[in-house]
């Protein structure tokens, strides 16, 4: 339990999806205009990685890793697919997020419409593919641990897209220079609150 | 189609395609695309270098292989055709890297699997590629990869040149520099400095270019 509470707290601010790994960028940057937007786009977000990720691990264990096929027969024990590992993880997030659209235009309509375009987008947000990529490259040992792992990932990347988009929509009042404006000063708030998080390394429970 | 007009390989038309995402056009400081490759993969020169060149292998061909196939890719189902082509050619690029350049590969650990969502790719594709000749794509694809490359190269080799005092393995700062009390940056190696780094490259552009200035 313990280790899980550890994952999900580290995958938060430590090692934070935007400031640490700059994942998910180009959807961070296009959508934080306004606060509302960012929150839909966020949830979504939490939404695919708690299912892709778990499920990405459970393809990656009995199907792709060195010799995770032994369930077949031990004649099937030296056979290594890692090398697949890209295209199935995203052909699975990909369809995912094609089941996930289509749930939540079924059972809630309200929530469709709030999250709108940004569902489909969401099978090319790098944060999503990376979360099952670090998950594969660290090892997690069994799939709460990969699913505590994406939650955090997701809340991390949720709480990163609605803070800039708060300061975003308050800086419009300030005096920034011209050619910084709109783009440029984003990089520099955002590089700015990644030095705020690297506060945060090093932090075990 | 029978030649009836055929433009030469080099045409003006087809020189601009290459020359203007490296600089107005560019797919990092103008359309706002792939960013996260960009700013993970600048600490050191090489792996920009070598991120550089995956982007372009897989970019160019990419943009081939839509363009060849446009007019059969029915549109509902495109964004899964186009994710499968990137995917494949990834695969290749990554096997590559890691029989003939396997340090780099380990550097670069992830970000070759995200050169998958990396969104200039996908971008190009939607914007370019669905809807163009095969020939043109292909050089939009090698002028969008270059704009890009040259973004990263620029920011690890200065991350570089401040952090560790060398580019490419070569001491650049010299050694007096040291014994006088120079000591290398360390907020450099950091990941925020990529953001400032790009931050200062977009202000310098659009200084000299006042029709890029966001209102």
């Amino acid at each position: 339990m313990q280790d899980l509470v550890n994952i999900f707290v580290k995958s938060i601010f430590v090692d934070n999806m935007v400031f640490a790994y700059f994942l998910g960028m180009c959807s961070y940057l296009a959508v934080s205009k306004t606060v509302k937007t960012s929150v839909g786009l966020g949830a979504a977000v939490i939404f695919v990685l708690i299912i892709t990720v778990p499920v990405d691990y459970l393809m990656n264990e009995y199907l792709l890793k060195p010799g995770a096929l032994v369930w077949m027969g031990k004649e099937y024990a030296s056979i290594d697919l890692s090398f697949l590992s890209f295209i199935m993880f995203i052909a699975i997030i990909a369809s995912m997020v094609q089941l996930v659209e289509m749930v939540v235009e079924k059972f809630s309509p309200t929530l469709y419409a709030s999250l709108g375009i940004f569902l489909p987008l969401i099978a090319v947000n790098c944060a999503i593919l990376g979360g099952s990529l670090f998950m594969q490259q660290r090892d997690y040992q069994s799939v709460a641990e990969a699913t505590a792992f994406g939650l955090g990932s997701g809340i991390g990347w949720f709480m990163a897209i609605v803070a800039i988009a708060a300061i975003r929509e308050k800086i419009r009042y300030s005096n920034v220079p011209a050619p910084l404006r709109g783009l440029g000063i984003t990089f520099v708030i955002t590089g700015i609150m990644g030095i705020a998080f690297m506060t945060f390394m090093g932090i075990k429970l | 189609m029978a030649a009836k007009e055929k433009e030469p390989l080099f045409s003006p038309k087809n020189i601009k395609l290459i020359t203007n995402p490296i600089n107005v056009d560019n797919p990092i400081t103008k359309q706002v695309l792939g960013i996260c490759s960009a700013l993970a993969v600048t600490v050191k020169v090489e792996p920009a270098f070598v991120m550089s060149i995956s982007v372009m292998a897989v970019l160019a061909f990419g943009n081939l292989i839509i363009s060849l196939m446009r007019n059969t890719i029915p549109s509902r189902i495109r964004i899964i055709v186009q994710l499968v082509v990137i995917a494949a050619l990834v695969i290749l690029v990554d096997q590559v890297l890691k029989a003939f350049a396997y340090d780099v590969s380990k550097q670069l650990s992830v970000f070759v699997g995200l050169i998958i969502t990396n969104c200039i790719i996908m971008g190009r594709f939607e914007a370019f590629s669905m809807a163009n000749k095969p020939w043109p794509s292909f050089l939009d694809g090698i002028g969008n990869a270059i704009g890009y490359g040259w973004i990263l190269v620029a920011v690890a080799f200065f991350r570089e040149l401040f952090g560790s005092g060398a580019v490419m393995g070569f001491k650049l700062i010299p050694q007096s520099f040291y014994d006088m009390g120079y000591v290398n940056n360390g907020l450099v190696i950091l990941p925020p400095m990529a953001l400032f780094a790009v931050a200062t490259i977009i202000w310098i552009q659009r200084s000299r270019n006042k029709d890029l200035i966001e209102d």
